[in-house]
C-alpha cells in the first residue's frame, strides 16, 4: 500500500515536471533559435591568441543559412582565437528576436537591417563604418545606407527575384502542336507569358504538369512573395513615373497591373484559389523542384530549396523571367535586383567587441576561408572587391541574373525597402488573400495599398 | 515546532521568493512603468503618460479580438467543462479499463500548444480540403477550429480534477440518498454538484483564464487570418508591439489592461462559485 503510494507521489510528480516543460517549450513558440554555439572547440589552445577579449555575436536573419554560420563562426575561432557565437532567429521573427536580444548584457555584436526603414528604427544602435575596411572594400557605395556624413549599414549581398522557369518543360510545350512562342526566349511581355500560361494549363495533361505556375502561397506568414515582392513591382514603376524613391503617398498607378499578374497566377495554378491559405512557400518550391509546375515566383536564393526538393534538378534547366505586369517597354526590364541584407555593428557594446566584429567580417570578406563560406556554402552574391571574376556562386539562379544584365535589361530595383512597416505587408497579404480565396474583392487591396500606405507612413506613434 | 518552522522560515522561503520577484515582480513592475513609456527596447525609455492607453482603445482590432475572445471564452469554458464532468462521471463507474482511458484521455494536455495547434491545423485543412475550404477561410471555421482544439487540449485535465471530487464524495452520503429513495437525477443535482463544487470553482478558473489567455493555439493554428479576424487578445498585443516602430508602448498598455481584465474576471467568478460550495 505505501509502496502503491509512493509510486502514485512519483507519477503525480512526474506529470508535474512534464507540464511544466511542456508549457515552457509553447510559451516560447516563435524563437525557433538555433542552439548557439557555446564554449570554443577543443583545439583552440593551440591557435593563435586572441588580440585583445572582444568577441563577436551575429544574429542571423536567414534560417536556411543557420547551420552554415555555426561552421563560419567555428572556424573563425579556430584561425584567430577570437570567440565568436551566432544564432539564427525563426523565419519572420528577426525584428523581435533582436528586440529582445540587444537589451541584454551579451547583445548582439553584429546584426542586420533590412534597409532605412530598419535603419530608423536602429540607428541608435548603429556604428558609423565610414572609416571601416569593409566600406572601403564594398564595390558600389551607393548601396550602402548612409546617414548625414556617416554609413551605418553596408549590403552583403545582392539578391535577385523574378519568375523561376523550368527550361525543359517550355521546350517540351514549344514542341507541341500549336504552342504560343517557339522558344523561352520569345516570352517577354506580359501578353506573351499570360498566353503561354493559359496555354500550358489548359494542356496540363500534356505536359505532365499539375499546374502553369506553383501554388500562390498564403500560409500565415508565407505571403511574402506576394504583398513584399510582388507588390514591388507596381510601386517600383510608380516611383519611376514620378522620379522619386520614397513617398508619402501613393497613387496605386499600376495597380491594375499588379492585379493582371495575381489573377494570371492564382488561376493558372496547382491549388484552387480557395485553398491556399494552407499552402507554405515551402510547398510551391516543391511543387517546382518536382515538376509539377513550370514557373515559380522567388529569388535566387530558392536553388536551394530546389535541390533538397530535387536533387536531380540540373542547373541547366532553370532561368529566371522577369516579372512582366502589361508595362510600355518592358521588353527591356530585367530581374528585381537588390538587396535588404545591411550588416551593422552594434555601437553600444564595449570596443573590444566591435573592433573583434570589425575584424571577423574582414576576415569573412578577403581571407580564403571566410569567402569560400561566402560563395561556395552560403552562394552569395557579395558585392565586394575582395571578390574576384571566379569568386561567384555556383547557382544558376544568381548566373541568370547576371545573364539579364549583360542582355541590356534594367533591373528593377527594391522599392519594397521603402515599405513603412509590418503591419501594412501583413494588412496587404491579408486583403490579397481574401480577393483570392473570394471572400473580398480588389478594392480591398487597393484600399490595403494606398490608404494603408498613407497611414502606415505617417506612423501615428502615440505621443 | 512553531519556533523551529519560524526560524527556518527563510531558507525555505528564500529561494523561491527570490525566484518569484526576479521572474515575476520586477518584470510585471518593469511592464506597468513601460506602459506608460515610448521605447524600442526596454533599456531605452520615454514617459509619455497616458498617450499608449488613449491608443489601445482608439484601436478598433483591439476591441475586435476583445469581442472574439469573450464569444471564445464563454463557449469553450461551457463545452470544456460539460464534457469534462461527463468523461469524469463515466469514468468513476466500474468500467473496464477505467485507468487506460483517463490516461488516455489526459495526454493531449501534455503536448505543448503550438504543436497541437500546426498538427490541428493539418487534421482540419484534411478534412477541409473535401469541401474546398481551408480553416482561415473566413473566421467561423478558424472560431470552431480553436473550440475543437481547446476541448480536445483541455478536457483530459478537468476530468482528473473532476474525477478526484466525485471520488471524495463520501459513500455513506451517496448511499444515504440512495435508502431515501432519490433517482439518478436528483442525485446528481442534490449530492453529487454542491459536493464537487469545489472541483467546479477550479476548473472554471482554469478553463476561464485558459481560454482568455490563449496566445500559442491562436499563433499556430490560424494567426489571426484572415484579415485578423481570428485574432485573440495575446496575439493582438504581440502584433501591436511588433507590427509598427514606436507602438511597443500601446502593446505594453494593452497588457497591462488585458492583465486588469483578467483578474476581475476571474475573482468574480471565484467569489460566485466559491458561495455555491457546501461544507462536507
Amino acid at each position: 500500500m505505501k509502496k502503491r503510494k509512493q509510486l502514485a507521489a512519483l507519477g503525480l510528480s512526474l506529470v508535474t515536471a512534464v507540464s511544466v516543460l511542456a508549457g515552457c517549450g509553447g510559451s516560447t513558440p516563435t524563437e525557433t533559435k538555433a542552439p548557439a554555439e557555446g564554449a570554443a572547440p577543443a583545439g583552440t589552445e593551440a591557435a593563435k591568441p586572441a588580440s585583445g577579449d572582444g568577441e563577436v555575436y551575429f544574429l542571423n536573419f536567414k534560417p536556411e543559412t543557420a547551420t552554415i554560420w555555426e561552421d563560419v563562426m567555428k572556424t573563425f575561432t579556430q584561425e584567430t582565437g577570437i570567440p565568436a557565437t551566432v544564432m539564427t532567429a525563426a523565419s519572420g521573427t528577426y525584428e523581435q528576436t533582436l528586440k529582445s536580444e540587444v537589451a541584454k548584457t551579451k547583445a548582439p555584436t553584429l546584426f542586420q537591417i533590412n534597409g532605412p526603414v530598419g535603419y530608423q528604427s536602429w540607428k541608435d544602435y548603429c556604428l558609423d563604418l565610414k572609416d571601416s575596411k569593409m566600406y572601403e572594400l564594398l564595390s558600389d557605395k551607393s548601396l550602402a545606407i548612409t546617414d548625414g556624413d556617416g554609413v551605418y549599414g553596408i549590403p552583403y549581398a545582392i539578391e535577385g527575384y523574378g519568375i523561376i522557369a523550368n527550361k525543359r518543360i517550355i521546350a517540351d510545350y514549344c514542341a507541341l502542336d500549336g504552342a504560343k512562342v517557339a522558344s523561352i526566349d520569345e516570352i517577354n511581355s506580359f501578353a506573351k507569358l499570360k498566353e503561354v500560361a493559359e496555354d500550358m494549363q489548359a494542356r496540363k495533361e500534356e505536359l505532365g504538369i499539375e499546374g502553369a505556375f506553383a501554388s500562390t502561397s498564403f500560409a500565415p506568414g508565407e505571403d511574402w512573395r506576394w504583398q513584399t515582392h510582388l507588390a514591388n513591382l507596381p510601386l517600383y514603376y510608380e516611383y519611376k513615373d514620378k522620379g522619386v524613391t520614397d513617398a508619402e503617398e501613393l497613387d496605386g498607378t499600376y495597380l491594375p497591373n499588379y492585379k493582371e499578374i495575381f489573377d494570371l497566377y492564382i488561376n493558372n495554378s496547382c491549388t484552387k484559389p480557395s485553398l491556399l491559405s494552407s499552402v507554405t512557400v515551402e510547398d510551391s518550391m516543391a511543387e517546382f523542384a518536382l515538376e509539377e509546375a513550370v514557373f515559380v515566383q522567388n529569388g535566387d536564393w530558392g536553388w536551394g530549396q530546389i535541390l533538397n526538393n530535387n536533387p536531380d534538378m540540373s542547373a541547366d534547366d532553370v532561368q529566371f523571367l522577369p516579372i512582366y505586369i502589361g508595362v510600355a517597354g518592358e521588353e527591356k526590364q530585367g530581374v528585381c535586383a537588390g538587396t535588404e541584407n545591411y550588416w551593422c555593428i552594434n555601437q553600444q557594446v564595449s570596443e573590444a567587441n566591435q573592433e573583434a566584429t570589425l575584424q571577423f567580417v574582414e576576415w569573412l570578406l578577403t581571407s580564403d576561408s571566410g569567402k569560400d563560406y561566402m560563395v561556395k556554402e552560403m552562394a552569395l552574391t557579395a558585392p565586394f572587391t575582395s571578390f574576384g571574376e571566379g569568386e561567384t556562386p555556383e547557382n544558376p539562379l544568381a548566373k541568370s541574373i547576371l545573364d539579364h544584365a549583360a542582355a541590356g535589361r534594367t533591373s528593377v530595383s527594391w522599392a519594397f525597402i521603402t515599405m513603412p512597416n509590418q503591419v501594412f505587408k501583413n494588412n496587404l497579404g491579408s486583403a490579397l488573400l481574401e480577393y483570392a480565396q473570394g471572400t473580398g474583392d480588389w478594392d480591398g487591396v487597393t484600399k490595403a495599398f494606398v490608404e494603408g500606405w498613407k497611414t502606415e507612413k505617417a506612423n501615428p506613434t502615440p505621443e | 515546532m512553531e519556533k523551529a518552522i519560524k526560524r527556518y522560515f527563510p531558507i525555505f522561503a528564500l529561494p523561491t521568493l527570490v525566484a518569484f520577484t526576479i521572474g515575476f515582480i520586477i518584470p510585471f513592475l518593469m511592464g506597468v512603468y513601460l506602459s506608460f513609456c515610448s521605447f524600442t527596447t526596454v533599456v531605452n525609455t520615454k514617459f509619455v503618460g497616458l498617450a499608449n492607453y488613449r491608443a489601445a482603445f482608439s484601436d478598433a482590432g483591439f476591441l475586435h479580438a476583445l469581442g472574439f475572445t469573450v464569444l471564445f471564452t464563454i463557449v469553450t469554458v461551457l463545452l470544456i467543462n460539460l464534457l469534462a464532468f461527463l468523461v469524469a462521471m463515466l469514468l468513476t463507474r466500474k468500467i473496464q479499463g477505467t485507468n487506460l482511458f483517463r490516461t488516455v484521455f489526459f495526454m493531449p494536455n501534455l503536448i505543448g500548444g503550438i504543436v497541437l495547434g500546426y498538427i490541428w491545423q493539418q487534421i482540419l485543412n484534411g478534412i477541409l480540403s473535401y469541401f474546398d475550404r481551408t480553416l482561415t477561410y473566413s473566421a467561423t471555421y478558424g472560431f470552431w477550429g480553436l473550440v475543437i482544439l481547446m476541448c480536445w487540449q483541455q478536457i483530459g485535465y478537468m476530468m482528473i480534477i473532476y474525477i478526484a471530487g466525485i471520488q471524495n464524495i463520501p459513500g455513506d452520503v451517496v448511499e444515504a440518498a440512495k435508502i431515501d429513495g432519490a433517482g439518478r437525477w436528483q442525485l446528481l443535482k442534490n449530492v453529487t454538484i454542491p459536493m464537487v463544487m469545489p472541483s467546479i470553482t477550479i476548473c472554471t478558473f482554469l478553463t476561464l483564464t485558459n481560454s482568455f489567455k490563449l496566445f500559442d493555439q491562436n499563433l499556430s493554428l490560424t494567426a489571426g487570418a484572415p484579415s485578423n479576424n481570428t485574432e485573440m487578445l495575446a496575439l493582438n498585443i504581440y502584433n501591436t508591439f511588433y507590427g509598427r516602430v514606436g507602438w511597443e508602448g500601446v502593446g505594453q498598455a494593452k497588457a497591462v489592461l488585458f492583465f486588469l481584465m483578467v483578474t476581475v474576471i476571474a475573482l468574480i467568478q471565484l467569489t460566485a462559485t466559491r458561495r455555491k460550495e457546501v461544507q462536507q
